[in-house]
């Protein structure tokens, strides 16, 4: 499948669908309960990033949430 | 290791500190070639003294708006408004991103009120600032 990562086009071999945590393991996403995943534009609640599957053609974003003291 | 960013960008983050405070202030510098020449203040949903938290909303638009410019996530910005620009034990605890720098401004009069530093993996190394 091909996906838009991050603003990037990437293409995945072999697959039809992922999961979200599938995907940030895939990137080797270091503390990824700290990520923040965006699908097409809306926000993936974070207790469902295993059951959330990413498809051809998806736009998925990730960043690390931010904050401190 | 050198952090480069405009004059301008540095007032604004100062301003925007002192603005919200007694609350803390947050925000993303975006980079051009190695210069940071833009800041996006975000808000501080914590809205507290000595805590910040970013809304995951703002950041994205934040990131996006950069991808758009032509710009790249340079560092993280906050204030301290009552203690020095050194990281809380908080702020190295949450520094989960080794490919930014993480910018602190203090609202206290002191010889360097605004620092920055890399953090990985709890290790804090200081940022030489270059202004332009």
């Amino acid at each position: 499948m091909e996906i838009r990562l991050n603003g990037e086009s990437r293409f995945i071999d072999q697959v039809t669908k992922m999961s979200v945590a599938g995907l940030l393991e895939m990137e080797q996403v270091a503390s990824p309960e700290m990520v923040a995943v965006q699908l097409n534009g809306e926000i993936v609640d974070r207790g469902t990033y295993h059951n959330t599957m990413i498809v051809d053609r998806n736009e998925v974003d990730f960043l690390y949430f931010m904050a401190g003291g | 290791m050198e952090f480069k960013i405009t004059r301008q960008v540095l007032s604004g983050m100062v301003a925007h500190s002192r603005e919200v405070a007694p609350c803390e202030a947050c925000g993303y510098l975006a980079e051009r070639n190695g210069l940071v020449e833009q800041m996006f203040r975000l808000t501080n949903v914590d809205q507290a003294p000595d805590h910040f938290s970013m809304d995951p909303a703002e950041q994205f638009s934040a990131i996006r708006e950069m991808r758009d410019q032509g710009l790249r996530l340079r560092a993280v910005y906050h204030s301290h408004p009552e203690t020095p620009a050194r990281p809380s034990p908080e702020d190295i605890r949450h520094a989960i991103d080794p490919h930014i720098s993480y910018l602190i401004i203090s609202l206290l009069t002191c010889k360097r009120p605004v620092r920055s530093f890399r953090i990985q993996q709890g290790v804090l190394k200081e940022e030489t600032m270059v202004i332009s």
